[in-house]
């Protein structure tokens, strides 16, 4: 997995809410190769492009400011609905390393973490500042710092936000789960070892 | 004394492996479903050079992929599909797990086949990388969908990390309704609460009607506990709970059937016990009930009218709204009832399982079909079950394709969609924008509705046709 320590880039403002992921990546890319070179285009396809395969021009991330985005802020309950982490690698494949939001659904937020990308939870009037501050200046950029849990807004204001220090740490080394689960090994083979004993019925 | 804990607090506490300072917890997972989208993961874990830890507690089966129009891989609609399920097929046999595979008649929808097998218990914490696995709460477990990594993560170290989520009760005082089903209930707690309500949470479901309800009833009020955002959806395990798991191939039996049953007896939350938070609902508020929109919390009784944006004050409630209507092609005030639909389906992991065939099959009998609409039925062994009983032939008699279990037009994947611009009455739990197809229009519904707007051709109050029938007979 990429490190993340620091990010300035353009930001896009997503004003919709409920993002579900079927939005995100509809399910018939699903199947697709991860190294498909035609991943990015996957990304919002639905709503991004007309049944011919044109742009539809007033689709975001179409527009000339943002093309080059690579920070989303968007509303509340970004990436709800269906599991599926290529939700997160869609994202990826368009540059998009950091999504703030007012509140995420869970298991995408855990699949952002678990490929190196920062999903940032802010409250529901600042993401809507951002967007509005987005709108107003097209294009501008903002700066992330994860290791101070700090980014600037478009309105060059700065702002914490919380991160919880496991996925924080996993972020700013590149770090991957299974190796940090696996020096858990003892603690993993003690809890099985009692736990088949207490609960033999799970064990014919 | 004790202090009272929640039936999720319980749970929890008895899988922790780790619990670390900053707040992560390392907890052990004691059944893992996989399924055909679960490729990548296998893949992952291929890359580590890491056995499957537990193959005894990891059990697969195809579903997403899999085709209805016969269950062959030479029915597939492509290659790519079928080369899906033989991606499954391989990896269950290269890591040593169980697997029941297409022409296996125990193949199913995952949350179907993990309840009907006896694989799903009380007291378990069972994960599957997929949202709907919050389903086998119902049996009084924890339940959550995963992402990939953390499928791999799973199949690796047999425990996942978790920030341990706050607890939600959410209580519906009074009876069931004439008429009303398991799937209006969640479908109305829903709409009433939103659906992020229950990020971060774990819900429990609470009050006479669940109490009341089969096991198989409160297997769809679970499913569906993700479209309000909630990490998992629980109902405390009774004797309905005992009745429904006991004698199921993977479940204890004879001595260790005992010693479960008096765990399982533990597992209701303690009187006095809170929850981080408190949702009451009336049960007496509760209809029918119909989705107009693109989220699940666009719902209402279907004796209402599709909603005004104008008349919100909230402004992105307001754009929300509106995009929905411009998707769906409905205007303001028009009456739910007069919503003309273009195909029906009664399938998916929310309304697949025998009690929703018969409840479907029992409006359809003795009328037609006034367009397409299909039967999936959620395993091979609710199919052969429903053939037993005849219900094959109400829907078939009826008009309905009768078809091979799978998740199928729920979405989409196996190639079973919906053309874009039609409309469907769909039994499913997702009516998100290009779910069943790019630029499908889906209605939610339950299984008597969808049969009811399945031979009107439109969305119907199904109270009403029921009372039509009676008096026929």
């Amino acid at each position: 997995m990429e490190p993340f320590t620091s990010l300035t880039a353009t930001a896009a403002p997503f004003d919709a809410v409920n993002v579900d992921t079927d939005q995100i990546i509809p399910s018939r890319f699903m199947r697709k190769p991860r190294d498909d070179e035609n991943y990015h285009t996957f990304l919002f396809h639905d709503i991004r492009y007309d049944e011919d395969g044109s742009e539809k021009p007033d689709f975001i991330l179409n527009q000339a400011p943002y093309r080059d985005a690579r920070i989303l802020v968007a509303g509340h309950n970004f990436g709800c609905g269906s599991s599926r982490e290529v939700a997160v690698l869609a994202l990826m494949a368009n540059g998009f390393r950091a999504v703030i939001a007012s509140s995420f659904g869970d298991i995408f937020f855990n699949n952002c973490f678990n490929n190196g990308v920062l999903p940032i939870r802010v409250a529901d009037e600042t993401a809507a500042r951002l967007r509005a501050g987005l709108h107003a200046s097209p294009g501008a950029s903002m700066t992330i710092e994860l290791e101070p849990q700090t980014f600037t807004g478009p309105d060059g204001a700065t702002y914490e936000f919380d991160v919880d220090p496991f996925r924080k740490h996993c972020l700013l080394g590149g770090l991957d789960a299974i190796g940090l689960t696996l020096e858990y090994e003892n603690e993993i083979k003690a809890f099985e070892d009692r736990y088949r004993q207490e609960r033999s019925w799970l064990y014919p | 004394m004790a202090q009272p804990r929640t039936m999720f607090e319980k749970i929890w506490d008895s899988h922790v492996i780790v619990d670390r300072d900053d707040g992560q917890t390392l907890v052990y997972v004691d059944r893992h479903l996989c399924h055909d989208g679960s490729f990548f993961a296998f893949d992952l874990l291929r890359d580590t050079g890491l056995p499957v830890r537990r193959p005894d507690q990891t059990f697969t089966v195809p579903d997403h992929y899999v085709p209805t129009r016969g269950h062959s891989l030479d029915d597939s609609a492509d290659e790519e599909r079928a080369e899906m399920i033989v991606k499954l097929d391989r990896n269950a046999k290269e890591f040593g797990v169980t697997i029941f595979g297409l022409s296996d008649r125990r193949q199913g929808i995952v949350h179907i086949v993990g309840p009907e097998q006896g694989i799903s218990q009380p007291g378990m914490l069972i994960v599957c990388g997929d949202s709907h696995t919050s389903t086998h709460g119902a049996l009084g477990a924890i339940a959550f969908g995963i992402g990939a990594s953390e499928v791999s993560h799973v199949l690796a170290t047999q425990s996942i990390w978790q920030r341990r989520p706050k607890t939600m009760r959410i209580t519906v005082t009074g009876e069931r309704p004439f008429g009303v089903l398991a799937k209006d209930v969640i479908m109305a707690i829903i709409a009433r609460i939103g659906a992020g309500a229950a990020l971060g949470h774990a819900v429990e479901y609470s009050g006479p009607i669940f109490a009341a309800m089969s096991a198989e009833e409160r297997l769809t009020v679970c499913n569906m506990s993700i479209e309000a955002g909630a990490r998992c959806g629980m109902i405390a395990p009774d004797e309905t709970t005992f009745a429904y798991v006991k004698g199921r191939p993977y479940a204890p039996a004879g001595e260790a059937w005992q010693k479960a049953v008096a765990y399982w007896k533990t597992l209701p939350s303690d009187p006095g016990a809170t929850f981080d938070k408190e949702v009451s609902v009336e049960a007496d508020e509760i209809a029918p009930m119909v989705t107009w929109g693109t989220s699940p919390e666009d719902a209402l009784p279907i004796t209402g009218e599709v909603p005004d944006p104008a008349e919100q004050a909230d402004g992105g409630r307001r754009a929300a709204m509106e995009k929905a209507l411009d998707y769906m092609g409905l205007v303001p005030g028009m009456k739910l009832t007069d919503i003309q639909i273009d195909k029906a389906f009664i399938g998916s992991c929310t309304n697949s399982r025998i009690e929703d065939l018969r409840i479907a099959a029992a409006v359809v009998k003795g009328r037609r079909v006034a367009v397409p609409a299909m039967v999936v039925p959620g395993s091979g062994l609710v199919k052969r079950q429903a053939e037993k009983e005849g219900l094959d032939r109400v829907f078939t008699d009826a008009g309905f394709e009768w078809l091979e279990s799978g998740c199928s037009m729920c979405v989409g994947m196996n190639g079973d969609t919906i053309d874009p611009g039609e409309r469907s009455a769909s039994t499913s739990n997702r009516n998100f924008e290009g779910r069943q197809g790019p630029g499908a229009r889906t209605h939610l519904m339950s299984p008597a509705m969808a049969a009811a707007a399945a031979v009107s051709g439109r969305l119907t109050d199904v109270r009403e046709l029921s009372s039509t029938s009676s008096e026929e007979d």
